[in-house]
This record gives C-alpha cells, structure tokens and sequence, in this order.
C-alpha cells in the first residue's frame, strides 16, 4: 500500500496540470469573445464580498453641523431612495456623539453580567453563540430625528434625508438579555440594569429591568452577519422601539441595580428642559411617526398620471396599524395600503394609488400605533407642548421626541419641496 | 382524559418554571473574580455605595483642573460654548428660551460628577486621574458653582449628601417606565 503513494500523487499532480492546461487553453481560446468576459467576471464577484453596480451612488450625509451639535457625528440614512423596510447595513444612520469607532477583537470581548444577581457571569462571544437566540425586525431612531428643521441653524433640511435620516431598520439578531439575566438569577430589590459600552467615554445607560426582561436583544447579528463596527461590532443592545441612548454600543457589562444610576447623557443631553424651566426625564419609548419617502423634498415628479406615493411609518408604541394619506393639503385623508407582514417596533411600508393633476399641492401622511397613538400635526404637536413654534425656533432646549406630520410641497413644474420651510 | 392531559401538562411547566428559577440553565460562562468586577464596575449610582476610598478639596483640585481639564473646558469652566463643554454657572436660565445647562444649574445628583469625570475624562486619557484627584476635581466644579466651599472635604460619604440646587426640577419625580402606557396627542409622555 505505502509503496502506491508515490504514484497515486504523481497521477493526482500530473492530472491537476493537465486540467490547468485544459483550463488555460479554454481562456485563451475564448478571450477575444464577450462570453468569456463575462464568465471570468462572475467568478471573481462570487468568491469575493459583494459590491453594488456602480450605477448606484445612493449614500448617507453628515449631518450639517450647529453650534449646539456639531460634535454628534451623525450620518443621515438616504431615506428618500429606500425601498421595502430593511436599511443597507452600509447605509444605517451613524451617532457616535463623534467619538471614534473602537476596533474590538472578537476572540478577546467579554461582557459582564453583575450586580443584584445570583451568580455574576463572563461570556465570551462562542458562549454567548451557545444560547437560545432570535432574529427580529427593528427600527433604531435618534430622540432628535426630524427636529432639526426647527433647530433654526445649519443646513436647511430639504430632503427626506436632512428632515428623518436618524432612523433605520434592520433584522437583529442575538441572545435574548432575559436569558442573561435569568442564567446570573436576578435578586430581589433589582429594578434597573445599567448596560455600558466599550467606546471612548464608556457610555452607560439606566433601563428598566422590566424592559431588559421583556424584548431587549443582546445582539451580535444585523442582516443576515456580524454588526458592523459602527453598529457596535462584536456586540450591542437593541432596546426595541426605546430611543437611541437606549441601543448600547459594543456592549461589555450589565449590572443589575436597584435605581436608575443618572449617567451623563440621562443626566444633560436627553433631558428635555420646558418653557417653565422644569425638565422631563427618561422618555422611553418613541412616539408614532412617519414620512413620503417618494415624492419627497428635492425630488420631481415627472408630469402628469399615475405616481405610487410611498413612505415609512414607524412607532416606539409597537406596531403600525394605520397609515392615512392626504393629497390635498390635509383637507382629506385616505388609508394607505401597508406592507404585510407587521413587525412591532419596525419601520412600515406603506402604499398609496395617486394620479396627480399637474396642479400644486400638498401631499403627507400620518400613522395610528397598536396603542392608538396619531402622530400630530405640527400645530397640535405645538399646542400640547405649551409653545409657539417661534419658541422652538429661538430656543437651545431640547427639541426631541418631535413628530409632527411631514409636508411636502408639488409645484406645478412637479418639484418636490418641504413645505415646512 | 383530557383533563389528565392538562394536570401533567400543568404539573411538568410548574416544574419547568421552578427549576429556572432555582438555578443556570444553560451553564455557558464563567464566573468572574472579584478583582475582575472591581477592575470594570466604574458605575457609582446616586446613593454613592461604590464610591472608592480617597478625598479632596477644591483648593486642592484647581491646579489639577488648570493643567488636565482647562485647555478644553476654559480656565474657569464658565467659558464654554456649547452645553457639553460649558461645567459652570447658567443659575436662573433654565426657563428662558437659552438654557445654560450645567452640572451647576440643571444635574440632579453630584455623584454623576465623580462617575463622569472617572469614566471619561480627560478626554483620550479616561483612567489616567487617582481616585484623590477625581475628588479634587469634583470639589472644584461644586465650589466653582457656588455649592460647596472651597476647603470642603468631598469623600465617599460627603458627596452622596450634596444637595445639589436643581434637584428637585424633574418630572415625573420617580422615573418608572409602565409597558403599553397610551400617551396624549404629541406629549411624549
């Protein structure tokens, strides 16, 4: 037997050589053809990571900088050439509060589960890999999305990017964070966690420990592959439908507390100061919103007939159930037809038949959660607040959680403005 | 039968539910030492049980806050110009339509002070300050904004007690979350 070896490998050897030639005479036989072209180029795309044709250029914005924000770093989502309800992993939208993204070694990450526990816990990445695991469709928003036509300074948001970009959809994926917990045996008296990421100021945020017992995800996952580094890579939370302060990023210790611990960013920022001087603290949960992506700001529609109005909605309520359009200037509204299946805390698609006149006018939407929560217009946002709209123009408080209903305007040339402006 | 059916039914999740309870289901993790959680437990909560040994003044802490915080934070601290920067002075602003907000004029507890400038700052060299100097440092910032006097001695057991002046201007008092809570038109909450 041992002595066929020798053979058996010459054979092999010499049989590879003479595919190779085979292979090397088949190209240069067919070069000067457009079939081989195209073969060689197939292959190439198929053992590499895919890359988009270079027909499309679609790509986030910075954010124009303020006096008041001009160290967020945030990244808009293009969201008026989006279809469907799941944002590119390349295309998510970016805040960072501008601090650089950490380069984070998978095989040397740990996160930390302590506190008011039972027994505290280390896992490593292949351990947490081990658990009971969901994927689930999720929007993540900014508290400040859509606000900053009212900010008063920078860029003037003309498209839908400027006006809602600090929102995105994905599908997540990872460990339930009641599964953590649950292993470490929450004691009695725990009523918060404090979850802490691994960037350069060690943000830290207080939540519920209902919540964490609910539906956060301790995830390692976003559409279909590992996070990107800007999503928090190796591991991050996705506290559904909660605003963005809540999404720890490259998450590396949970405690279990009693209170909430008043962190910077829960302590100044994501406070919002009122007329009055008083100011409300832990807003949770995002209210109803939503937006025509197409036509939108900065866009044309190109004459006369048929045009498919579409956009997204989305609420921190949990699902979408209505997504009413109007035509007309808000004098009427009609149901939008909306994309199925329903995902709770998740941007909806919605649909909407419409044949326009060539005449001016205005078109927006607005949505009903499962809660029975409407997204208000601007001048009822207003009057519940208390306030003009020159107080929100004037004034360096706060402006979160704003979502007031999106005008666009169609002039009769069929360009698309913000009619807000 | 049926009903036999649904008593062990009953009888195997009781057990299930109470074996959860009791102890890992999954056995997967370590448990860590107790130096590791002490090396990353950085987070010192309102009731400042996890504050460190070590003390400072503010006579103490202001050649420190001239050497490691001034260059961006502005000799006094009262000279930022965006509220991040800004870490003294804005009293009295808080119901104008320009704000001042400072851990002065709108932080509901000092422990935040000490938890911050240790987690974070300075900035690109977070660790580097002792646990003395973060005292210190913290007794600058109150004594500069009119809380505390300038040889006050802050101290694991001093700095939970500081009253700090816009304490009581949040609402709701206690921030609890309730889920499914409705909310009115446009309030949120």
């Amino acid at each position: 037997m041992n002595t066929n070896k020798p053979d058996r490998r010459r054979f092999l050897k010499n049989g590879v050589a003479l595919a190779g030639l085979a292979v090397g005479g088949m190209r240069s036989g067919v070069a000067q053809t457009l079939g081989s072209e195209a073969v060689e180029r197939h292959a190439k795309v198929a053992e590499s990571y895919g890359e988009r044709t270079r027909f499309e250029t679609v790509a986030r914005l910075p954010q124009a900088p303020t006096p008041q924000y001009q160290r967020a770093g945030i990244m808009l989502t293009p969201l008026q050439d989006s279809v469907g309800i799941i944002t590119p992993s390349s295309l998510h939208y970016i805040a960072t509060h501008n601090h650089a993204v950490p380069e984070i070694d998978p095989r040397q990450h740990r996160v930390l589960i302590h506190g008011l526990v039972d027994r505290s816990l280390v896992f490593t990445m292949e351990e947490l890999r081990c658990l009971p695991s969901v994927s689930r469709v999720h929007f993540l928003e900014c508290a400040n999305n859509s606000t900053q036509l009212l900010a008063g300074d920078g860029r003037k948001a003309e498209t839908v990017q400027d006006t809602h970009g600090k929102t995105s959809c994905s599908e997540w994926s990872g460990v339930p964070l009641s599964v953590l917990l649950k292993e470490a045996g929450v004691q009695k008296g725990a009523a918060w966690v404090i979850a802490e990421g691994l960037d350069l100021v060690k943000h830290a945020q207080s939540i519920p420990l209902e919540k964490a017992m609910d539906d956060i995800i301790v995830a390692y996952g976003q559409n279909g592959e590992a996070l990107r580094p800007e999503q928090g890579y190796p591991l991050r939370l996705v506290t559904p439908g909660f605003e963005g302060l809540y999404q720890v990023k490259w998450l590396r210790r949970i405690k279990v507390v009693d209170q909430p611990y008043m962190n910077l960013l829960e302590t100044t920022t994501y406070i919002r100061p009122m007329p009055d001087g008083k100011a409300h603290w832990f807003d949770f949960e995002l209210p109803p919103k939503s937006v025509i992506t197409r036509p939108s700001g900065g866009q044309r529609v190109p004459g006369r007939g048929f045009y498919e109005i579409t956009g997204l909605a989305w609420s921190g309520g949990g699902a979408i159930q209505r997504v009413e359009v109007s035509t007309d200037g808000g004098r009427t509204w009609k149901d939008a037809r909306i994309q199925e299946p329903l995902h709770r805390f998740a941007h909806t698609r919605f649909y909407f038949p419409w044949t326009w006149d060539g005449e001016e006018t205005v078109v927006q939407s607005r949505c009903t959660d499962e809660r029975g929560q409407v997204q208000p217009t601007l001048t009822e946002f207003l009057k519940t607040r208390g306030v003009d709209l020159n107080y929100w123009k004037t004034t360096k408080a706060r402006v979160g959680f704003f979502n007031g209903i999106q005008p666009w305007k169609v002039t009769r040339e069929g360009s698309v403005q913000n009619a807000l402006l | 039968m049926r009903c036999y059916n649904r008593s062990v039914l009953l009888i195997a999740l009781v057990a299930c539910s109470a074996a959860f309870a009791q102890g890992p289901t999954y056995q997967r993790g370590r448990t860590p030492t107790q130096e590791e959680i002490r090396a990353w437990d950085i987070s010192i909560s309102p009731s400042g049980m996890e504050l460190p040994p070590g003390k400072g003044t503010a006579k103490e802490g202001a050649n420190i806050y001239a050497q490691k915080c001034a260059e961006c934070h502005g000799p006094t601290g009262a000279e930022g110009d965006f509220r991040h920067g800004r870490l003294v002075g804005g009293k009295g602003t808080l119901n104008t339509t320009r704000p001042i907000i400072t851990l002065g004029s709108f932080w509901p507890f000092a422990t935040t002070i000490w938890d911050y400038i240790n987690r974070s700052m300075p900035m690109y060299r977070a660790g580097s300050l002792s646990a003395d100097e973060v005292y210190a440092l913290t007794a600058v910032l109150l004594y500069r904004n009119g809380i505390i006097q300038e040889n006050d001695v802050i101290d694991a057991k001093s700095l939970p007690k500081i009253q700090m002046p816009n304490r009581n201007g949040f609402f709701p008092t206690k921030p609890v979350w309730k889920p499914g809570t409705k909310r009115e038109f446009g309030l949120y909450p």
